[in-house]
């Protein structure tokens, strides 16, 4: 499914600028949306597409975004639920752009720190930190150590 | 005088796995360089308005400042370094106007009296005075004023700050709104190294610490102290002996923590069979509200308990820590032995305390 291959046809209807995220872990694609700060209230013109059929992943899920063209420090915390996402840059109908994600080193204000003694959950002016690390995420306030269900810690 | 190399940025997160650190100044800078104490430069936040802190001069002629936040910020050397200037001052190499200039405000948002009558002696024995919050209630933070609110404005006071708060991560946020060095004396179940920091001391007073047997015994779930000390004796090459009930073991990812950064964690099931082995014994206290009911508090409490029966065959050097204070872990008969050492250590907590605030503002 792809522009080149009409006869399939696109899911969604093309879009003349904006980005395509493609190759979503089968089912985050709202969690993706999440952690982008994208909800319906905000005035993205949005398109998802779940568990779409997919050569190399089995299912997958796609998400286009019109007129907005994401940021690296965007698409990076997309890396947590969709490692294998890639990032299709869309101008004037044309993919013009594409790459990989990337898991940040440190993730600011992103996942809430799941230690309910831990001050980034009060309402002292501090954005949780943490620091990715092989092990899982690691809280630079409380030293609190996310082992799973990242999605599930999402702000 | 050793002084580690100052670098431009920012809160340092030393070691192992661990290698980036969170900024000062409320933007983000990662460095992946090994460095010691926190340091920020002079000013903390720009937005802040405050003066200039007391600080370290740099080569290049700026200011650093210092901010003592968790056993983890520090390398080995950085531990070193601050126990050989706790000797100095043990042994009266310092001079009682060191300080006499300066103003430490000692913030304590939970009751302590032994650690903060510490800091308040170690100040006093520098000839430097001490500002502080007697009770929560009396304080702002009853009218909802926040630690960053309260750190900027008595930052505008004091020439640093010693800071005890309830919750986890306190002490980090205090020095990223400080424009004064924090030193943190207890963040919730969090870190406190000053306390750390003395246990080291009044072990190095008896033995080198490299490549010793040391027991943890207690609560070893809950007890801040005990993770802290494992921390610092890893960077000692201490084969660590766990003793803990049931349900109050260490937990695993402190466990893991310590093994990748080398160090061997022996467990054991009662202290008979791990006390013959150690040089050092670090006792906890178990507390009473981990359990349902009594009945089950004192059958533990007293299969844990230090008796002199207990300390039949042990090796000659072995020292007997504890935090203090001691509920019933340790029989009072006990401090007769040659073993006791804890209230050395209690004593030990002017030394160090007047080396890490000597240490912020000289
Ligand atoms: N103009 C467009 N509007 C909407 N989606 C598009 C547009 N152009 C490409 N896409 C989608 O972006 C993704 C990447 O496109 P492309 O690079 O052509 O395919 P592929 O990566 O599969 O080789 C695909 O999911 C495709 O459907
Ligand atoms: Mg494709
Ligand atoms: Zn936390």
């Amino acid at each position: 499914m792809s522009t080149k291959d009409p006869s399939r046809g696109l899911l969604v209807s093309p879009i003349r600028n904006g980005t395509v995220i493609d190759h979503i872990t089968a089912g985050e694609a709202l969690n993706v949306l999440r952690i982008l700060g994208i909800t319906g209230s905000t005035p993205e013109c949005l398109s998802i597409a779940t568990n779409v059929e997919s050569k190399r992943m089995g299912k997958k899920d796609i998400v286009k975004i019109e007129n907005r063209e994401l940021r690296t420090e965007e698409v990076d915390r997309i890396a947590l639920l969709a490692p294998q996402a890639k990032i299709n840059i869309i101008r004037d109908y044309r993919v013009v752009e594409k790459k990989g994600v990337e898991i940040p080193k440190v993730l600011k204000g992103v996942v809430r720190c799941p230690n309910p003694g831990c001050i980034t959950n009060t309402n002292e002016p501090v954005e949780s930190t943490f620091e990715v690390l092989p092990k899982g995420l690691h809280c630079l306030y409380c030293d609190w150590l996310i082992k799973d269900d990242i999605a599930n810690h999402i702000i | 005088m050793r002084r580690a190399k100052v670098t431009k940025v920012i809160i340092g997160v030393g070691h192992g796995p661990r290698k980036k650190g969170i900024s000062g100044c409320g933007a983000n800078h990662y460095s992946g360089e090994k460095r010691g104490f926190v340091r920020v430069m002079a000013g903390g936040r720009s937005d802040s308005g405050a003066r200039t802190p007391a600080g370290l001069k740099t080569p290049e002629g700026s200011r650093t400042m210092y901010h003592i936040i968790s056993i983890r910020d520090f390398e080995r050397r950085d531990l070193d370094y601050l126990l050989d200037r706790a000797r100095e001052f043990d042994t009266g190499e310092y001079l009682p106007e060191m300080l006499d200039d300066k103003l430490v405000a000692l913030l304590f948002f939970e009751p302590s009296t032994r650690t903060r009558m510490s800091f308040a002696t170690a100040m006093a024995r520098l000839g430097g005075r001490s500002i502080s919050v007697d009770s929560v209630e009396a304080s702002s933070i009853v009218k909802g004023e926040t630690l960053a609110d309260t750190i900027r404005v008595v930052s505008g006071y004091a020439d640093a700050i010693v800071l005890r708060h309830p919750k986890e991560g306190a002490a980090r946020l205090a020095s990223e709104f400080a424009s004064v060095p924090v030193i943190n004396a207890g963040d919730g179940a969090g870190q406190h190294p000053s306390q750390t920091l003395l246990d080291l001391y009044t072990i190095r007073q008896s033995m080198p610490i490299d490549g010793i047997d040391v027991g943890l015994l207690g609560d070893l779930r809950y007890g801040r102290t005990a993770h802290s000390l494992a921390l610092a004796l890893s960077l000692y090459g201490v084969t660590l002996h766990t003793i803990a009930p049931g349900g109050l073991e260490m937990p695993a990812n402190i466990a893991l923590e310590l093994r990748e950064r080398g160090m061997e964690v022996i467990e054991h099931a009662d202290v008979q069979g791990a006390i013959r082995e150690l040089d050092v014994l670090y006792v906890t206290r178990i507390q009473r509200e981990r359990f349902p009911d009594s009945a089950s508090y004192y059958n533990v409490a007293s299969s844990y308990r230090i008796t002199p029966d207990l300390l039949a065959g042990v090796r000659d050097r072995l020292m007997l820590l504890h935090p203090l204070p001691r509920a019933g872990e340790i029989d009072p008969a006990v401090d007769r032995t040659p073993y006791a050492r804890y209230f050395e250590q209690a004593r030990n907590g002017v030394p160090v305390r007047m080396a890490l605030l000597h240490e912020v503002m000289k």
